[in-house]
């Protein structure tokens, strides 16, 4: 699968988180296999089969068990991962609260999908999203690049003093766990520098605590409070990864979005994950009719960037959202924190639900809703279904 | 001795039998406890910490996992004298916790569990569990349960692994022995303690130690050990294959109000449930 040349590589997403995560040294993962997360526990298992990454891999009987395993291995002082998608991230869920709310640092890759039912393989944001509220920082990637790159940087994140919380690291089911594509990767060496050896540990037997025991009313809203904060701490912290990352790759990473052709746009398309690259395809051609818009990239969606977003969308003559999950009886669920962040604004926001269970969007389908929108015939929300 | 000051009910063997297990294992011990009586028992101690080891609260259905998640990291931190300890009560380990229970044991995790059996959901008030036995009041088995206990030791020991063994606070240099030789052992060690709840069995709270005897000397909690395969009889246990040293199982039900309903045949019942077990172990002690 790898075609070495040089520092790049073609591998497919789950191969290129795979090959971050063993440059990142976890010495305990937990995986279970769902689809399409599993190439990347089956690229997992050979890297430490032939002693290429010393670690324990826990061959668990479910995601439940995948994420209490790493949590408790996270507890006792190791670095850790694990990884899953759509069911397994639900099955996963009451642990995903439980190492949010301990604040345990620990990377999950979600190779995200659409939930049942019906049963579907195929790609949205649905079972990412549902996760908004678990203290937990998430982020998206737009393509394979960006899906090794936020791995890495995730676990800097994580393990970053200021933040001490879990992050997400999402990246579209099959769009980008399967497709090839070259990716730059740096020197093991590069990387031990950027991620040290981890110093985190609760189980200490010289001073042993007791972790998660029962709270009193007070003292549990005391540290959902200090969660809430450490939140907006990770935004600052996240821009300096990011920052740091930049310096050693020179990639451009930006921070928790980014803005296309933004500056002079009347008009702003808005999007999370990889169809941000159809989005990039649409503005390049719609620019060169000479339409003035500019898209916007959520990169970070917890926390959510609530003064970017808002910034850009200052004296813009419309915005439209794409959502590929939606909160049903309310609306598209990036949509729904978008408008939150244009309260008081004049800014008209609308919604395009679309790409839901993995239904096909194109760049002309992005295209054409632009043109709607430029045109004032777009409704509030359109469902491409 | 490890506990410093608890939130047990009184009359409550669950101190005293983590104090037992926690002399033997000694400092270098990680307790991972499930929402249980434990949770409460060691709970509300923000800023102070009831005892002098490492305790990780646990979701209900997590420990088991969670134990596999530290022993891995105390191997790779080469800390393999410490003791991974889970420590459940009979929800946490026979219904809600049985997948990674099972999934542990399976993988032979270097875990010693021990499942605290009070035969209910005595944390959320007695509701029944697939632990409670036959005939017992439960508030969700009002007029008693119709289902016989979860053989959960021999059920563990099927998995082949290395060390079960059924324990009783009655008998504490039994049980004592039994934590000292599975601590010995590397792998998945399970131990299934009988442990008998004061409100939830209706009985009066000085008599804790007195129905934990009963309950071994009727023979409806038989004291063995499975140890690579091998089935053992220990302790007051030994002479009971022999029915006429066993007290009849009505000497066991009588003090406790959760079987007061029970009818006579009901009781009876029960007493062929316990005789035909018994033909089992005998066989299984001959093997």
């Amino acid at each position: 699968m790898l075609i070495q040349k040089g520092k790049a590589l073609a591998l497919v997403g789950n191969h290129a988180v795979a090959y971050a995560v063993k440059q990142a040294k976890p010495q305990v993962l937990a995986v279970f296999p769902i689809t399409p997360q599993t190439t990347m526990l089956e690229k997992l298992s050979e890297y430490i089969d032939n002693g290429e990454l010393k670690a324990e891999l826990i061959k668990v009987e479910s995601e439940h068990s995948a994420m209490a395993a790493i949590f408790g291995a996270a507890l006792t002082g190791s670095r850790v991962f694990t990884a899953t998608a759509s069911q397994g991230l639900l099955y996963m869920t009451e642990m995903i609260y439980w190492v949010g709310g301990q604040r345990v640092p620990l990377v999950a890759a979600v190779a995200t999908r659409a939930i049942a039912s019906p049963w579907s393989i195929w790609d949205d944001h649905q079972d990412f999203v549902s996760k908004r509220d678990a203290i937990w920082v998430q982020m998206m990637g737009e393509n394979v690049q960006d899906a090794y790159d936020i791995t890495l940087m995730s676990f800097r994140i994580s393990e970053d003093p200021r933040v001490m919380m879990p992050v997400m690291m999402g990246f579209d089911g099959f769009i980008l766990t399967h497709t090839m594509e070259r990716v730059e990767v740096l020197p093991d060496s590069v990387v031990d520098e950027f991620l040290p050896p981890r110093e985190f540990k609760l189980v200490d037997f010289d001073n042993p605590l007791g972790i998660g025991a029962v709270a009193t009313p007070d003292n549990y809203a005391r540290y959902r409070k200090k969660a809430m904060e450490a939140m907006e701490r990770a935004k600052m912290a996240i821009k300096e990864v990011m920052a740091k990352f930049e310096e050693i790759t020179g990639r451009k990473q930006y921070g928790l979005t980014e803005c296309y052709m933004c500056e002079d746009a009347d008009y702003l398309v808005v999007g999370m994950g990889a169809w941000v690259g159809d989005m990039r395809v649409a503005v390049s051609r719609l620019r060169e009719r000479g339409k003035k818009v500019g898209l916007l990239k959520v990169k970070v969606f917890r926390p959510f960037p609530r003064e970017e977003v808002r910034e850009a969308l200052k004296s813009r003559k419309g915005v439209v959202v794409f959502d590929r999950a939606y909160s049903f009886g309310s609306g598209g669920v990036l949509s729904l924190e978008v408008k939150a962040n244009a309260y008081g604004l004049t800014t008209p926001v609308h919604t395009i639900v679309a790409g839901l269970g993995g239904k096909d969007v194109r760049p002309r389908d992005i295209e054409g809703t632009l043109e709607d929108l430029i045109e004032g015939k777009l409704e509030e929300e359109r469902w491409l279904a | 001795m490890f506990l410093r000051g608890n939130a047990a009910c009184p009359g409550c063997p669950i101190p005293k039998e983590l104090d037992a297990l926690l002399e033997v294992t000694g400092k270098k011990t990680v307790l991972v406890v499930p929402a249980s009586c434990t949770s409460v028992i060691l709970g509300d101690t923000q800023g102070g910490q009831p005892a002098t080891i490492p305790v990780i609260h646990s979701a209900f259905a997590a420990a088991p996992a969670i134990a596999s998640g530290v022993a891995s990291s105390l191997r790779m931190r080469g800390e393999e004298d410490a003791t991974v300890v889970v420590w459940a009560g009979d929800g946490g380990t026979g219904d809600i916790g049985f997948a990674s229970l099972s999934g542990a044991a399976e993988r032979n995790e270097n875990i010693l569990y021990v499942c605290y059996d009070n035969e209910a959901y005595m944390n959320t008030g007695i509701q029944r569990s697939g632990l409670t036995p036959y005939g017992a009041w439960t508030t969700t088995t009002p007029s008693g349960k119709r289902e016989f206990k979860k053989p959960l030791p021999l059920i563990i020991a099927e998995h082949r692994v290395p060390y079960v063994a059924t324990a009783s606070i009655a008998y504490l240099n039994d049980y004592q022995s039994k934590v000292r030789k599975a601590k010995g052992k590397k792998g998945f060690r399970y131990i299934h303690l009988l442990s008998p709840c004061p409100p939830g069995w209706r009985f009066d709270a000085g008599l804790t130690v007195e129905i934990a005897k009963l309950a071994v000397e009727t023979g409806i909690w038989p004291l063995y050990e499975i140890e690579n395969g091998e089935f053992r009889l220990t302790s007051a246990s030994k002479v009971l294959v022999d029915k006429s040293k066993r007290k009849p199982v009505e000497a066991y039900l009588r003090y406790q109000g959760r079987f007061s309903k029970m009818t006579p045949e009901e009781v009876k019942a029960l007493q062929d449930y316990v005789d035909k077990m018994w033909e089992e172990l005998r066989e299984m002690a001959k093997k």
